[in-house]
């Protein structure tokens, strides 16, 4: 209703309230506001990927949102991956895959495969490709990330049903 | 700060919204999935004195299904959600498969159908395939609603016959006939970038020759194009080569593209030909595979 709105929001299980101007992206609004400066800016117009982070399960670009769009939702962002010093198996496959070098791309590439593992646990490697396909990376070449996501897979999508009932068309 | 400083409204509902677009007319901006219109701000080439959110407004968001077989799309409906929904691919194959081909993802999970209808972006699908379907436009304005074709909702280059105090609220796809044959395809340097040129095309068979047809290219001009003198070529003809060919050459002749870093407007109308050729093909072979 004005330039500035009281904004709540719960970010990696923590709740927060902050008066935020209505303009500010998410993107900026995690980054400035506060401090979660994992989630990376590259394009903030939508191309690149890096700014990706999970809003109510999905994977958003949140330089494409404006905070005050979030409230009331629950975000997850690369910060909220590991446990402690404990890191969580995509980022254990990526360290172990090589799946990053400079790491600017890294945390959008995370967000999204942990959102696209969710909802597709046993992805084939064309699956793969298509999930990334909205995240650029200009060091690494793709094919670790995949290997990577690959690898991780049975550990963050859990127990899915067997691969046949999914492709003879069931839920 | 990226974008333009605006005041921002969020209404509940529908008529709340309207008030707001008939109060502020020409500065008001509708906000629906933002993924046009956020990085426009942030690039400041749009600067909306006011926003006016629909993303909290309730029931713009169901797929309904008409008495006739025909869909009913709630504006606000996801572009994921279509792509989720199994029973809408039975009953529109050709909307289940263009969907796909918008963006990625992530832009699809807050992407919406009346965004990307109304953002008239000449290289998008939807616009291309809502012409295609024969599809209505239901706009929302404090005097009422109207109800405007596809065809005549788009006037030109990101020019829609939607007024600044009106808001689409709901699209009307007429019902899928049985046995339609159909395509739709495009190109485009990588996955998920802007159509230089697609095509969303139908034919209905009578036998072994086309009964109907509609095709309608994307990328190719200023607006979605539909190319009926390739549809009346069509008309009591068979699907086979000769047919294809005269179709291509038919489109590559009526495109008027123009030139722009993406390609140039001879490229443009030698893809728009090639495309279309080879979705009939893929049509033709769907109903081989049928039969």
């Amino acid at each position: 209703m004005s330039t500035k709105s009281i904004l709540n929001l719960t970010v990696n299980g923590k709740a927060y309230e902050k008066l935020v101007e209505v303009r500010m992206t998410l993107a900026d609004f995690l980054r400035n506001e506060l401090d979660l400066t994992g989630t990376h800016l590259g394009c903030e117009h939508g191309v690149c990927g890096a700014c990706t982070v999970i809003m109510n399960g999905e994977a958003v670009r949140s330089c494409l949102l404006l905070a005050v769009q979030a409230e009331g939702a629950t975000l997850e962002t690369v910060e909220g991956l590991a446990d402690g010093d404990q890191l969580h198996p995509l980022q254990a496959a990526f360290q172990d895959r090589h799946a990053l070098q400079c790491g600017f791309c890294t945390p959008g590439f995370l967000m999204t495969a942990s959102a696209f593992l969710k909802e597709n646990p046993q992805p084939t490697d064309a699956e793969i490709r298509q999930a990334i396909s909205g995240n650029i990376c200009r060091c690494t070449g793709y094919q670790p990330i995949i290997e990577a996501i690959a690898q991780a897979a049975p550990e963050v999508g859990g127990s899915p049903p067997p691969r046949h009932s999914r492709e003879s068309g069931n839920p | 700060m990226k974008p333009a400083p605006f005041t921002y409204y969020c209404p509940d509902t529908l008529d709340e919204a309207v008030r707001l677009l008939h109060e502020h007319g020409d500065d008001g901006k509708i906000l629906a999935g933002g993924q046009s219109l956020m990085p426009l701000m942030s690039l400041r080439l749009a600067r909306p004195a006011v926003i006016v959110d629909m993303n909290r407004v309730p029931g713009l968001d169901r797929i309904a299904v008409n008495g006739d077989g025909g869909l009913s799309i709630g504006a606000m409906t996801r572009q994921r959600a279509i792509e989720r929904d199994a029973a809408l691919a039975e009953r529109n194959p050709l909307l289940a498969a263009a969907v796909p081909l918008i963006g990625h993802f992530q832009i699809r999970n807050r992407g919406t159908v009346g965004g990307s209808l109304v953002h008239a972006d000449p290289a998008s699908e939807l616009p291309a395939v809502s012409v295609t379907l024969g599809a209505d436009f239901v706009l929302a304005s404090a005097a009422g609603e109207r109800v405007v074709s596809a065809e005549d909702f788009y006037l030109g280059y990101m020019a829609t016959a939607c007024e600044a105090n009106e808001v689409l609220t709901e699209v009307r796809v007429p019902a899928w006939k049985a046995g339609r044959l159909w395509a739709i395809d495009e190109v485009a340097r990588r996955k998920g970038d802007f159509a230089m040129a697609g095509v969303a095309l139908w034919v209905d068979m009578d036998g072994g020759a086309c009964a109907d047809a509609r095709i309608t290219l994307f990328g190719v001009g200023g607006k979605p194009v539909r190319v009926e003198k390739a549809e009346q070529h069509l008309k009591g003809a068979a699907l086979d080569d000769a047919t294809l060919k005269e179709v291509e050459r038919i489109v590559f002749e009526e495109l008027e593209p123009d030139s722009d870093i993406h390609a140039s407007a001879l490229y443009r109308k030698e893809v728009g030909g090639v495309l279309t050729r080879r979705a009939l093909g893929a049509a033709a072979a769907r109903g081989t595979e049928a039969a």
